[in-house]
């Protein structure tokens, strides 16, 4: 019997969307309000579970060709790197700057290299939790 | 006032989430179960919601996204290893 899960994949094509901005937004919203790197990555990770879901595990290699592995390690290096890019000011391992920048469209802004190291914690967290999904989905 | 009508409707939360309950454990079907699941996660939504009036506050408006997006992605994975099998398929054959 042939099934057919039109209903799934038009919904998926468009919810999987609205997941993805909910997880950016979550992301940038980390440093003054609930959220950050962990529940970002994991809702972004969510999105593509549910990209897994309705699809297969082929189509979704093909359309998203990323080794999410090679991902948390670029995540780690991320981390690694803000806290060893601070020896270059001649301050202790980790210290974060901050300061305000006038940008050419966003106007005046807070920067912070915290957001650098979430971005470390970001892929990590979707790197792992998908080479988990990955390698159970693909196992016997 | 507001707030004993916010705790009547917490109340009722729980009498529902209770029934669900009920369902889970007697259904004589997984789709029972399933179903009940879903209706547990909304019933909860709508007590947190309730909860943050109560505590006037906005911090848990992402509680309410993320537990939707999570019961709609749950549901999703257990209808369809009702349905198939498999949850995620290695190659669709057709």
């Amino acid at each position: 019997m042939r099934t057919n899960d039109i209903i799934l994949q038009t919904v998926t094509k468009i919810v999987s969307f609205i997941i993805l901005m909910f997880a950016l937004h979550i992301f940038f919203a980390g440093h003054n309000n609930p959220g950050g790197g962990f529940v970002g990555g994991l809702l972004t990770s969510g999105a593509i579970v549910l990209l897994l879901l309705a699809y297969d595990i082929k189509s979704v290699a093909n359309s998203l060709p990323i080794d999410f592995k090679i991902m948390v390690a670029v995540g780690l290096l991320f981390a690694v790197g803000t806290g060893v890019g601070s020896f270059l000011f001649d301050v202790p391992f980790l210290t974060h700057a901050f300061g305000e920048f006038t940008l050419p469209l966003l106007g005046k802004t807070h920067l912070h290299t915290a957001v650098l190291f979430d971005i470390g914690v970001y892929l990590v967290v979707v790197g792992s939790t998908l080479t988990i999904i990955q390698t159970i989905g693909e196992g016997e | 006032m507001i707030e004993m009508m916010l705790s009547t409707a917490l109340v009722l939360f729980a009498i529902a989430i209770a029934i669900a309950l009920y369902r889970i454990i007697r259904g004589p079907s997984i789709p029972d179960r399933v179903v009940a699941l879903d209706m547990i996660v909304v019933n909860l939504i709508s007590g947190i919601a309730v909860i943050s009036v109560l505590l006037k506050t906005k911090a848990f408006l992402e509680v309410i996204l993320i537990l939707g997006i999570l019961a709609f992605i749950s549901t999703i994975a257990l209808s369809k290893f009702i349905e198939r099998g498999v949850i995620i398929e290695r190659k669709r054959n057709r």
